[in-house]
């Protein structure tokens, strides 16, 4: 299946969760979040939400910034 | 403390009033001394994409006292209400609160904030359990139509972002000092120590600033400069200055004077 992660291309095995990503992109204990198709996923759903193909998923994490 | 002289945001205290963002330093420890020098309990931060193919091990939130200093999100590089809405959105989920500073540009070149996308976007927020602080222009009616939206502060820009000029329309901020009910924030636009003293002489709340210190020569020395400012300005506020005369005022008495 293909999803859009932050912008690119993305090719995912079927069925991973939002908690699965998070956890092979290494970001597990980072203070993220996630947005899927325009809607931020709370934290408690990753585990449930399986990413579908076509998804939009965006990570954003907090940087320096004024 | 008998003469405790605390700002306060979103129903919590502080006693720094600066605020400082963390953008534009060398490296994370240089970010981390800057915040210290500067005394500050508030500190801005960006929202961004986390880049999937190199996630970087550090993150600028572990170098930070979260203890001790508060996460003021901010909507920076966002041009339409809905994109600000987004971004707000994702930051509090990223779970530091409800804080969250305002800022929808409107111009590329100036920077300036499109007042009526901000106003908009404010009331969407606020509604939302946001503490919006907004950033606008040193326009009295705008930091009108903010507050009565029910945002807990104004913050009106001294001049553009990252220009150091200084507050360039004192006689606005008095106006909206003046009209306002929540704290007048000044962010954005000064240069040095005098700036934000001269801020805080108006009776501003506090000053919001980042590329002053961290574009600064030595950005250590100049947050240490930038806290110093802020509380000579505060004090003199409430201390109460003498009135501007055109003539001399004698400081000796004429009495007992020489004949």
């Amino acid at each position: 299946m293909r999803v859009t992660l932050n912008g690119e291309p993305r090719d995912l095995r079927e069925g991973l969760t939002v908690a699965e990503l998070v956890g092979d992109l290494g970001l597990r204990a980072r203070r993220i979040a996630v947005e899927i198709n325009l809607d931020v996923l709370p934290r408690d759903d990753y585990p449930r939400r399986a990413l579908c193909d076509g998804d939009v998923v965006e990570i954003v994490q907090f940087i320096g910034g004024g | 403390m008998a003469d405790e002289d605390l700002l306060c945001l979103g129903g919590k205290t502080y006693h720094s009033r600066l605020i400082v963002g963390t953008g534009k330093y060398r490296d994370f420890a240089e970010t981390r001394a800057a915040i210290d020098a500067a005394g500050a309990e508030i500190v801005t931060v960006a929202v961004r994409r986390v880049n999937i193919t190199d996630p970087g091990k550090e993150n600028l939130l572990d170098h930070l006292d979260l203890s001790r200093i508060t996460i003021l999100p901010n909507t920076a590089g966002c041009s339409t209400a809905s994109e600000a809405i987004r971004t707000a959105r994702l930051a509090r989920e990223a779970g530091v609160g409800t804080l969250l500073k305002l800022e929808v540009i409107g111009d590329d070149q100036t920077l300036f904030p499109d007042v009526a996308a901000t106003i908009e976007a404010a009331a969407v927020l606020v509604k939302e359990g946001f503490t919006v602080l907004p950033y606008i222009t040193d326009d009295p009616i705008a930091a009108r139509r903010l507050q009565d939206a029910g945002c807990a502060a104004v913050m009106p820009l001294a001049a553009p972002i990252g220009s150091g000029l200084g507050i360039r329309n004192p006689y606005n901020i008095k106006i909206i000092l003046e009209q306002s009910r929540v704290p007048v924030i000044v962010d954005a636009g000064v240069g040095t120590a005098s700036d934000v003293a001269l801020a805080m002489e108006l009776g501003c709340d506090a000053v919001l600033l980042n590329t002053a210190i961290a574009g600064a020569t030595h950005p250590l020395l100049m947050a240490e400069a930038m806290r110093l400012g802020v509380e000579a300005g505060r004090k003199a506020f409430r201390a109460g200055r003498i009135p501007r005369k055109l003539y001399a005022t004698a400081s000796s008495p004429i009495e007992g004077l020489l004949q």
